[in-house]
């Protein structure tokens, strides 16, 4: 690939990106937003959280299969447990850190 | 002045989580970008000018095998598509705010960013200049980890200290702070079903934006019908 073509590979890969990101913000940020859309809003972010979390303990990537059991999920268990008692991110952080490294060493 | 340093500050002391798990990942960009025949300064002016993770890795992968530039974007697009849900979600926070602010603020949201700074604001006294240099540390720490794996990336053990799971963990714990009623914990429950179910059935991941949108409304409705079911006699 030449220099040019990658310069128009990443400045298009820049501008599809960046939109998504810039538009809602200034979009909803200047205008008052029926009640109805805030209160559906405030759900976003669970909803997007749990939703990027899931497929990583419970599925294998290639191919995209359930899967029960992985140190993923395993290691979940004691940081999702960590958090509900202590609500200290980096304290989650590096116990769920540390059962992933455990878990893979057992292994 | 002084202020502005300390609303920065805290910005930065937020933002370690993210950076401590950008690092492996930028550095296994830099390994496989350099393994797909792409230069240092390629791969620093794509982590500057894209800044997604997703994006960048399915970028060298298509890229090795050949694809054109508008297949490409069209993908680099479809994967982003999800900030559209996170950016409208931190609309909210940023009443009235100058579009240049805007502007600076939204090259920075990402998954990780937008999870951290959706903590703080809800916690309350996040200044919108921390969430500003949370995102701009985030950046500056993808773009160093990228560049630097492409030099350094094959030395460096796999799965040291356990690091690939900073995300993770950090994920679950913003998830546990985001859970602040029955009908956040129904909402996130779905998710996760959801997610799964359309992680299996979906192509790339509109997993998350299907999962995302299914979940909230059903926990929309839910907080609608307990508000109904409590205001009858």
């Amino acid at each position: 690939m030449s220099v040019a073509d990658y310069l128009l590979l990443t400045a298009g890969m820049g501008v599809v990106t960046y939109l998504p990101r810039l538009l809602p913000l200034v979009a909803f940020s200047r205008r008052q937003l029926p009640a109805w859309f805030v209160e559906w809003l405030e759900l976003v972010p669970p909803a997007i959280l749990s939703a990027l979390i899931a497929p990583t303990l419970f599925a294998q990537a290639s191919p995209r299969v359930f899967v029960l059991g992985k140190a993923d999920l395993l290691a979940a268990l004691p940081t999702l447990a960590f958090a509900l008692k202590t609500r200290s991110l980096a304290g989650t952080v590096v116990v769920g850190m540390l059962c992933y490294w455990g878990l893979h060493y057992l292994r | 002045m002084a202020q502005t340093f300390d609303y920065v500050k805290a910005g930065l002391k937020a933002a370690w989580p993210i950076c401590l798990g950008y690092f492996p990942i930028g550095l296994s960009l830099g390994v496989l970008a350099q393994k797909g025949g792409l230069f240092p300064w390629q791969v620093g002016l794509m982590s500057l000018l894209v800044f997604a993770g997703g994006s960048q890795f399915i970028a060298v992968a298509m890229l090795g095998s050949g694809a054109s530039i508008p297949a490409v974007v069209t993908t680099a697009f479809m994967v982003n598509l999800r900030h559209l849900l996170m950016s409208s979600a931190l609309a909210v926070h940023f009443p009235g705010v100058s579009r240049r602010f805007l502007a600076l603020f939204a090259y920075g949201v990402t998954d990780e960013s937008f999870a951290v700074n959706m903590v703080r604001f809800n916690q309350g006294g996040w200044d919108r200049r921390s969430a500003l240099t949370l995102n701009q540390a985030g950046n500056l720490t993808w773009f160093v980890s990228t560049v630097a794996g492409v030099y350094v990336g094959e030395f460096i053990p796999a799965g040291a200290l356990g690091i690939d799971y900073a995300l993770t963990g950090m994920f679950i714990c913003l998830l546990v702070f985001q859970l602040r009623g029955p009908v956040f914990v129904a909402t996130a429950l779905v998710a996760a079903f959801c997610s799964v179910v359309a992680f299996l059935w979906l192509p790339g991941n509109a997993y998350v934006i299907v999962a995302s949108c299914v979940a909230a409304t059903a926990g929309f409705i839910l907080k609608r019908a307990l508000r109904h079911g409590r205001g009858k006699p």
